[in-house]
């Protein structure tokens, strides 16, 4: 049983646990105390200064977010000197920070504007630098621009301590303070991997995604391109809190005919090659486990992921499933299976991903990412883009006819759907595996285990007398903590499932600007409860996946898979880790 | 050359405790440290006292850390002793960075041992095994004799396994330090050790709960530790003989700006700034008068004439809105304008802050903005305003000392030379005739004495004069170069 402390706080007096901060004693109590660098996520604090208390006894303002609450306390958070810290700083930023609020990507979503809204600010002089900082948009994925920056330090907390990729941190000192990859590198040549964890953490519009709206644009305005759309499952329950639906929206039913109305010519679904991604992936799993292969077998499925084992991890490639992910799966077919089926030069197709993720952008520009001449993918939309897209065609979701995809490639399985959320992929592959071993179904097919945000899990499950070890890991730092029991041979598992953004796609780097694992939670409840009700949950189960096998592929793993479905990793070089 | 060649000859005043043997050896030979009882001091402690009775003469003493905060060292110890950990580390601060401070550097450099066998006293008495002397990289002579010392003691048994053959053992290592002024607040200094970037964090966790890599450290600056052998050799009630009512013993100081004589002193604490100033610095030169000194480094403020007899001692000099800081003490005189040294510090402070907490960051960069308008003639009422004001809140909203000390320059300026900001803002006239912008290069023709000693001076030949005459300047041909002002022993030029 924890000790309770009684603090005085404006006047009244407050009974709590010990351990709480100053910070989260008043939110407790009723007082919303602002911040800015503070992020429920993560551990940064004291940067900004806007959460400074006075209290009793001590000589200046102090931080509540980084004082913890003591018995006996007498805290006063809204005096005139409080008032005036906290309007001085915001207006010191102010005055350190473009005016461009309308035309920047975060308006509305800026967490700067809608404090000085809340606070106030005190109006300075512009702290105009002689030359504004370049913007870096040397990545594939996303842009960074140090002249928005207020450096509350949130990005390199999430790049170092959550994500361990270490590509940005703060360099020079006083006003020439900057964030950025170290030496003067851009982002291309840093460690970066592409999550795009910055991005969501960023409280203003300093980091985000590269924008290819217009080249979609541009694409379905030329009646020359047959543009077709594939949506990942994460970005169905996620693309509502872009257009004002609650958190946890699930939206799919209605995204065919808003993608139809704004000219795509057919709507797939990233679901049915997940289902594929099972079938190849478990049979390769299956191939490994009978013949001896290289074990653990890592899933591929996160070009974050793999981008970060190419980096950090060049020794274990072998490791890491052949399979090429869902997004490149579905771009290969659409550019030969389908464009053979509906008689569509390919050469025609312009194939746009709607995606949680800014890693997938990236990925679609990898050189061997082709099929029969063509890119697989051509444009990754984030989920903020295609907010961004229907909200320019004025597009309201709930008042569109509910519709279904397209076929051939628009048929998915409650297995699939679950990809979205981290150990989704691995219970959808349990699901199959255990099939494909047996022959007989799982038992209970919710494998709870590698459920839920915690770190790490990991389950044993029985093959017909085959213990097999699974472990699930989300965020680049529980992967590389697992890489290092793997390294020094502590770990024993046979499969492991890894997402880049912590809580898996539904956390991922091209999601609405929310509020962290809280918001991820309730967009998994959505993805678990689409599984829950669909009547076939199994992979194997996708009449149109066997049909794509009969027709097209023949068998998993075969010439055909290989040469469409598969793919290969090489160590990268980079000039800063 | 040593700083020590320069030091005066009226010695009167000072009282030389560190500094004094430092004439009478070459620091390069621990033998000559040796032959002075060098190591005796830590000798007796290890093999005849406990650590809890080296740790009350200290106490007794009422030695505080010389390095700006006055802290009692001491007492810093007891806490430090008082945490449970197997691993307790110890540091010596020698990042000195003020403008015009070199006496860590002196004593580095001229009795390196003296530093080395404090820090081992301090060791046994917290119970810490390894220590580092933190240095930075422009003091090259200091880290070579450092290393060397650190050599010669271990070889001799002073420093390393099993000192003087007993349990305790304690080794010293240097760390250099990159260049940032903020590194010498202690918590950017651990930063700097461990490899990070030197940021000061928030504080508590106090270092001697969780310091270098998260275990206790007592983090003293290079003088506090060169008193501690005095202290264990002769004794508190001697160390304490000498001083003020919380302030004892003495203070090192480097006496720089306008003085006749400037170098390094030491002076037994309560002495005043007059006795300072023109017993031991023999006054100011060139037929000026005395201004201002400025102590406490960038942190620190500016006290005026008024404020010449103030002792100096840790109260008495934050009571007059300054600070005894490290021991830089820059003397200013008439030809000084109060606004341009508030604009100087400024400058170097937002230059050094270290870019974590807004009002530091930014805060130094608006309040530099407002000043270099006020120098440039162009400040306004609500400039001076806003100056005060932010001062206030970069005072009380900062994270770290560097920050809340910022506007101290500004505030204590404001505080005892208001007139001179308020003729910047409301009359556009600068009194010292210092800022370029608001002098008019005009010659005065009730103060001309007529006696030409302007013109040679002149580089472009504006100035124009003939005997019996008074002088005039050519306002097409001036460059505004100031060295006809300083020439005029008559103020006659506005």
């Amino acid at each position: 049983m924890s000790e309770t402390i009684t603090l005085t706080l404006d006047g009244r007096s407050v009974s709590l646990p010990a351990g709480m901060t100053i910070l989260d004693a008043a939110r407790r109590a009723g007082i919303d105390i602002p911040t800015l660098c503070h992020h429920p996520d993560l551990s940064v604090r004291a940067n900004c200064r806007l959460c400074v208390v006075e209290v009793e006894g001590r000589r200046t303002l102090v931080a509540s977010c980084d004082t913890e609450a003591a018995d006996g306390m007498v805290v006063r958070t809204n005096t005139p000197l409080v008032r005036k810290a906290r309007q001085d700083n915001l207006g010191l930023i102010l005055s350190d920070h473009p005016m461009e609020c309308p035309t920047c990507v975060r308006n509305q979503t800026c967490e700067l504007q809608e404090l000085t809204y809340r606070v106030g600010a005190t109006s300075f002089a512009p702290a105009e630098r002689e030359v504004p900082w370049p913007l870096d948009s040397s990545g594939p994925s996303i842009v960074r621009d140090p002249n928005k920056c207020v450096l509350c330090r949130r990005c390199v907390e999430v790049c170092h301590e959550i994500q361990t990729v270490g590509a940005i941190g703060p360099a020079r000192r006083g006003f020439e303070t900057v964030i950025g990859p170290s030496h003067g590198y851009s982002l291309a040549q840093s460690s970066c991997v592409n999550c795009g964890q910055c991005i969501n953490r960023c409280p203003v519009g300093a980091l985000y995604e590269q924008d290819d709206t217009a080249k979609v644009w541009a694409a379905l305005a030329d009646p020359e391109k047959v543009v077709v759309a594939q949506i990942a499952p994460a970005t169905r329950v996620s693309i509502g809190e872009e257009l004002g639906f609650p958190v946890g929206t699930n939206l799919e039913s209605k995204l065919p005919a808003a993608l139809r109305s704004l000219g795509f010519h057919a709507v797939f679904d990233a679901v049915f090659t997940a289902d594929l991604t099972i079938m190849e992936e478990g049979s390769e799993l299956v191939e490994r486990l009978t013949q001896g292969g290289k074990l653990p077998m890592m899933t591929s499925c996160c070009p974050g992921w793999v981008s970060f084992a190419e980096t950090f991890y060049p020794e274990f490639l072998d490791r890491l499933s052949s399979c090429k992910s869902p997004q490149q799966m579905l771009g290969a077919l659409a550019k030969t299976f389908y464009a053979q089926e509906a008689g569509i030069d390919p050469a025609r197709m312009v194939v746009v991903s709607l995606m949680p993720c800014t890693a997938k952008k990236a990925e679609a520009q990898r050189p061997e990412m082709r099929s029969g001449g063509h890119r697989d993918v051509d444009v990754v939309l984030t989920t903020r883009e295609l907010g961004r897209m229907l909200r320019q065609a004025g597009l309201r979701l709930d008042q569109l006819p509910d519709e279904p995809f397209d076929d051939p490639l628009g048929l998915g399985t409650g297995a699939g759907v679950i990809f979205g959320a981290t150990g989704g992929v691995m219970e959808a592959a349990l699901r199959t595996a255990h099939r494909l071993v047996t022959g007989r179904e799982l038992d209970a097919i919710d494998v709870q285990p590698v459920r839920g945000l915690e770190g790490v899990r990991t389950a044993t499950v029985d093959l017909d007398g085959t213990p097999v070890k699974v472990a699930v890991a989300h965020g680049l730092g529980q992967a590389r903590a697992l890489m290092e029991q793997i390294q020094a041979g502590t770990a024993d598992y046979h499969f492991i499932e890894v997402m880049a953004c912590p809580g898996g796609c539904v956390g991922g780097g091209g999601q609405p600007i929310c509020a962290g694992q809280a918001d991820y939670a309730r967009r998994a409840a959505a993805i678990y409860a689409q599984d829950q009700g669909m009547e076939r949950r199994r992979s194997h189960e996708n009449p149109a996946v066997l049909e794509l096998y009969s027709r097209f592929l023949a068998y998993p793993l075969g010439e055909r898979s290989h040469q469409l479905l598969h793919t290969h990793y090489q160590p990268r070089v980079v000039a800063t880790v | 050359m040593s700083p020590t060649a320069t030091f005066p000859e009226t010695k009167s005043k000072e009282l030389r405790w560190v500094l004094g043997q430092m004439d009478a050896l070459d620091p390069d030979r621990i033998q000559d440290y040796l032959a002075l009882d060098g190591y005796e001091a830590l000798r007796k402690a290890v093999t005849q006292r406990t650590p809890e009775e080296v740790l009350t003469e200290v106490k007794a003493s009422g030695l505080r850390g010389r390095g700006g905060g006055g802290f009692l060292a001491g007492r810093k110890w007891e806490l430090a002793r008082a945490e449970q950990s197997p691993l307790k580390y110890l540091v010596c601060n020698g990042d000195e960075g003020d403008p015009g401070a070199f006496m860590d550097r002196s004593l580095l450099e001229g009795d390196p041992h003296l530093v080395l066998e404090g820090m081992a006293i301090a060791a046994y008495a917290i119970g810490a095994t390894q220590g580092y002397v933190y240095v930075r990289a422009e003091y090259p002579l200091a880290i070579e004799r450092l290393n060397r010392a650190i050599e010669q003691a271990r070889s001799h048994y002073c420093l390393g396994e099993r000192l003087f053959g007993t349990d305790f053992s304690f080794d010293i290592a240097v760390r250099i330090g990159a260049g940032a002024f903020v590194c010498g607040e202690e918590t950017a200094l651990i930063g700097s050790i461990e490899g990070r970037r030197g940021e000061p964090r928030p504080r508590p966790p106090y270092p001697v709960q969780s310091g270098l890599w998260g275990h206790p450290t007592v983090v003293n600056n290079v003088e506090t530790f060169a008193n501690v052998p005095l202290i264990l050799q002769h004794g508190a009630a001697w160390f304490a003989s000498v001083g003020t009512a919380n302030s004892k013993g003495t203070k090192t100081f480097s006496l720089a700006g306008k003085i006749k004589k400037p170098g390094l002193i030491e002076v037994p604490m309560g002495t005043t700034l007059r006795e300072i100033v023109f017993d031991i610095g023999g006054g100011i030169p060139n037929r000026r008068t005395f201004k201002a000194a400025q102590t406490g480094g960038p942190m620190g403020g500016c006290l005026p004439e008024a404020c010449l007899d103030t002792p100096i001692d840790f109260e008495s000099l934050a009571a007059a809105g300054s600070m005894m800081g490290s021991g830089g003490l820059v003397v200013m005189d008439s030809g000084t304008c109060m606004v341009d040294v508030a604009r100087f510090f400024m400058e170097f402070t937002q230059e050094e802050s270290c870019g974590r907490c807004v009002p530091c960051r930014i805060g130094t960069r608006q309040m530099l903005g407002i000043l270099n308008k006020l120098c440039a003639g162009e400040g306004t009422h609500q400039d001076l305003e806003q100056l005060e004001a932010l001062c206030e809140t970069i005072r009380t909203a900062s994270l770290c000392a560097l920050g809340q000390g910022a506007p101290n320059p500004i505030l204590s300026t404001l505080r005892h030379f208001r007139s001179e900001f308020e003729a910047h803002v409301y009359e556009k006239r600068c009194p010292a005739k210092v800022c370029t912008p608001l002098i008019r290069f005009e010659v005065s023709a009730e103060r001309c004495t007529k006696c030409g000693v302007c013109v040679k001076p002149c580089p472009t030949g504006a100035m124009k004069w003939h005997k019996g005459a008074v002088a005039e300047i050519d306002p097409a041909t001036c460059s505004h170069c100031r060295r006809c002002i300083d020439a005029c022993r008559f103020d006659a030029i506005n």
